[in-house]
């Protein structure tokens, strides 16, 4: 039988790194074939070759047999290749059906198109009403948009980019059922992630991908996710050992926190409230865009609030700001890497100043003493393990891993006695992630207060002592990590408080 | 297709060297533009960059004449470098610079005929405190509506022009000036003129003022945290905020230093080189500051060199419309050429240019 899709030898070179070199695998009619690698390792750029965007240096692909070198994504749809992004491009202020006509090549009159959104969503299961706005829907709605527009299209092999990012497990319990029933109709699905789990779950074949090479392939249902991540990373994994917790006295007490979100999209904080203990790894839980990033501003000190909604080692701080927080032990480090945690264009040891000045007393009446920060900068590199030539490099030249251990340990080498972090391995590598993990515990086996806010559940489950699920601004209770289940918290995620019976 | 495609990290030599290939660039332009004109190429390139320092027929006349038309531009640049770093975009130093004048001008005449060693200090505080409410217009639209600062302060330009136009014809006219739209001479007054302090030097009260500047100015922005808090802000409001940087201090701290020193150029300009207040004492220094800024790479040393070949470009572009008749507004193009090969050059500095190569089934 010949294969829906055939790559060979397919290269393409960036300025400084080859990011494909000689790649090749096959995809059979009707099989789900995962890509899996780290960041980094090539996935975008040949998936994007696939669909179009990006012409490779040299190589071949073939589509039912037949040369296939789409020039725009245009060409690779009219060939049956169909895409769903990572990032949704929809517009929020437009309906359901309008922004899926926006999308299509020669889309039908808008009652018609409703009719035949209604039915594709019903074959497939993916209830969506195509008169809402898509500003009032969830982030697995949303993505369940993107998959009806590819569907309305009949595409021989649809692409998915890291689908169950943004989605909760019942969510992505829905979109596996979806995408079975695709593969049984014939439908050939490229699935790229790093969730080996899933992989397991819904993959037929895989292709490992290392720094642009083709480094293995397997079946994934005869590995196991540790087996598989190994071949990703091309070393062992050692997994952190968490050590039993024993609460200590309160270092950080929110009560009926209130922040109203300036961005109208945005999510306000409404009567957050929890305690954090000396010693506890305390694990936030949610799906992307439920209030994660301002509840790090507002415990950060970068939005103010009420002053007595936050109460740091019995002080109320609500009012003040990051400094005057990071002075009192109180100190945090912002999801974007890039722009928020770190200015990209300054060098490591201008961003060791950016928030060590206060607390590492780097200036004297307001002159910055430029040794000693170094020689901070130089301490970060090298406890925490940072590949760079050296601390006088510009932030942006580092790799997302290693930008992220530098933000991290510059956050834990100032001692802190409460630490915030917002995705703290989110796009880093496994071999990164894992130092990072360890670090946090340690950090918490000292006696700081750790609060982790994280859409990687399995991140949580592996550090977290206790345990809450931030949906739509409000904070669940907090409770231990040790009894819940995926299922229960995947509930959580969606918004609905499960029942808890006394333990 | 063209298509400019990001440097990983831009050589730092080339950064350096990028005001000297902009400046050879537009001698180049220049040159051409110049030929065009009917005019020797290569004399006109003579007169304006070395006559003014070498020749002796009118250096002596030329040479003090660098440091007079240094000063104000360097002070001006210095004050609008900080602003230009932290993504504040003052284009109203002309203004600013009226306004001092105007007001420690102003001051000084209020005083006239009382000889006192105070009054030269109170007119330059004056000066400066004018320069600095002026700067303050803008930031407090901008702090409290959200105002685009380049706008609001650009068109403040026009309003100190014509309160300056109103001032000269009104309170501050001349008693002695024979109904003409000019104040009293300052070299009448002796408490409050700011003479030259050794003669055929060029060098006033403000060029050591300018000089103070530029050494503080370094220190500031290289030592002091709230030189770095700057650099911060203008690279990221994010990360500018994490590190606990108020933007609001911020825009009022840039405005208002640059519209202080931009009021001191203009007070010193004014009780100086210029003599009196009159409807042609704006000469667009505002506006050229803002090249020498950047010329300059928006850093004190550079902005000291830049200031010195600016002012150079004016006394030189002076000597070629005397001796060649170049008109006045021909050198004002070739000072905007050297801003723009300057950008220009930048952009390569930091991209590369790629042509798209088109893969062989688009044919």
């Amino acid at each position: 039988m010949t294969p829906l899709l055939h790559l060979s030898g397919l290269t393409k070179a960036y300025p400084g790194v080859v990011a494909n070199d000689n790649v090749g695998f096959e995809i059979a009619p009707g099989e789900v074939h995962a890509l899996l690698g780290e960041n980094g390792a090539g996935k975008s750029t040949l998936v994007k070759m696939i669909y179009g965007l990006v012409r490779p240096d040299s190589g071949e692909m073939r589509l039912h047999g037949q040369p296939f070198a789409p020039h725009e994504p245009r060409a690779a749809r009219a060939a049956g290749v169909a895409m769903v992004f990572q990032h949704f491009s929809l517009f929020e202020a437009l309906s359901v059906a309008e922004n899926i006509a926006l999308g299509m090549d020669d889309a039908p009159e808008t009652d018609a198109l409703s009719d035949e959104i209604r039915s594709v969503s019903k074959k497939y299961g993916l209830t969506l009403d195509p008169d809402r706005m898509v500003g009032d829907l969830s982030a697995g709605e949303r993505q369940r948009v993107e998959i009806v527009r590819c569907l309305l299209q009949n595409p021989k092999l649809l692409v998915m980019d890291e689908p169950t990012s943004v989605l909760t497990p019942q969510e992505v319990d829905v979109l596996f059922e979806t995408l079975r029933r695709l593969r049984d109709e014939g439908t050939s699905i490229l699935y790229i992630s790093h969730k080996l789990e899933e992989i397991r779950t819904i993959c037929d074949n895989a292709t490992i991908l290392r720094l642009g090479k083709v480094v293995g392939t397997c079946v994934p249902s005869e590995e196991t996710p540790r087996t598989m991540a190994e071949m990703m990373v091309g070393t062992e994994l050692k997994s952190p050992t968490k050590r039993p917790y024993k609460p200590g006295r309160v270092l950080l007490e929110v009560k009926n926190l209130q922040l109203p979100s300036k961005d109208p999209f945005g999510t306000s904080l409404r009567d957050v409230s929890f305690s954090l203990h000396a010693g506890e790894v305390l694990g936030v839980a949610g799906v992307a865009g439920n209030g994660q990033d301002e509840l790090l501003l507002a415990l950060s000190g970068e939005e103010l609030t009420d002053t007595a909604a936050i109460t740091l080692k019995g002080a109320t701080i609500g009012s003040k700001g990051p400094n005057h927080r990071r002075l009192q032990g109180l100190l945090a480090a912002p999801e974007e890497r890039l722009g928020h945690a770190a200015a990209p264009d300054m060098s490591l040891t201008e961003n060791a100043l950016l928030t060590g000045h206060a607390r590492q007393r780097l200036t004297n009446k307001g002159f910055v003493k430029w040794q000693a920060t170094q020689n901070f900068a130089r301490a970060i590199i090298q406890k925490f393990d940072v590949r760079t030539p050296g601390a006088s490099h510009a932030a942006k030249s580092l790799s997302g891993g290693n930008l992220q251990k530098f933000v991290i340990g510059r956050e834990i080498m100032q001692r802190p006695d409460v630490l915030v972090v917002n995705q703290p391995t989110w796009g880093v590598d496994a071999s990164a992630a894992a130092f990072i993990r360890e670090a946090l515990l340690e950090l918490a086996e000292q006696g700081a207060g750790v609060l982790v806010i994280s859409q990687d559940l399995d991140e949580l489950m592996e550090i977290s002592d206790t345990f809450a699920v931030l949906a739509e601004g409000r904070l669940s209770r907090v409770r231990s990590a040790s009894g819940v289940t995926i299922e229960e918290i995947g509930l959580l995620m969606g918004g609905t408080e499960v029942d808890h019976a006394a333990a | 297709m063209l298509r400019l495609e990001a440097r990983p990290e831009p050589s730092r030599a080339m950064v350096m060297l990028t005001p000297i290939i902009a400046v050879v660039a537009t001698m180049i332009a220049g040159g051409i533009l110049f030929a065009f004109l009917g005019n020797n190429p290569f004399t006109a390139i003579r007169i304006i960059f070395w006559d003014p320092l070498f020749n002796d027929m009118v250096a002596s006349y030329t040479r003090p004449q660098l440091l007079v038309k240094a000063a104000p531009l360097i002070l001006m640049a210095i004050g609008l470098s900080f602003g230009f770093r932290a993504n504040v975009w003052n284009i109203g130093a002309e203004g600013q610079f009226i306004m001092g004048a105007v007001i420690g001008g102003g001051t000084a005449l209020a005083l006239y005929p009382l000889e006192s060693p105070l009054v030269f200090p109170l007119i330059i505080i004056m000066g400066g405190l004018g320069g600095f409410l002026w700067a303050m217009i803008p930031a407090i639209l901008k702090i409290r509506f959200n105002a685009n600062e380049i706008l609001v302060s650009l068109m403040l330009v026009y309003v100190a022009a014509q309160f300056l136009a109103a001032m000269v014809t009104g309170p501050m006219k001349s008693p002695v000036g024979m109904g003409f739209p000019v104040s009293r001479n300052f070299n009448e007054y002796q408490s409050a003129f700011n003479a030259e302090l050794l003669s055929n030097t060029g060098l006033h009260f403000g060029v050591l003022v300018m000089m103070a500047v530029v050494v503080l100015g370094y220190i500031f922005l290289t030592r002091h945290i709230f030189g770095f808090q700057i650099r911060v802000s203008g690279q990221s409001a994010r990360a500018s905020k994490f590190a606990g940087v108020n933007p609001h201090t911020t825009v009022a701290l840039c405005l208002g230093i640059s519209g202080a020193l931009a009021g001191l150029a203009g007070l010193f300009e004014v009780t100086g080189p210029a003599g009196k207040l009159s409807t042609n004492f704006p000469l667009g220094y505002g506006f050229t500051a803002i090249i020498v800024a950047f010329l300059g790479r928006l850093h004190p040393v550079g902005i000291l060199l830049a200031g010195l070949l600016m002012a150079l470009t004016y006394i030189g572009g002076e000597l070629a419309q005397f001796q060649m008749s170049i008109p006045a507004a021909a050198i004002q193009v070739f000072q905007g050429m050297l801003l723009f090969f300057l950008l220009g050059v930048d952009i390569l500095v930091n991209f590369r240019l790629r042509w798209d190569t088109k893969s062989k089934e688009a044919h």
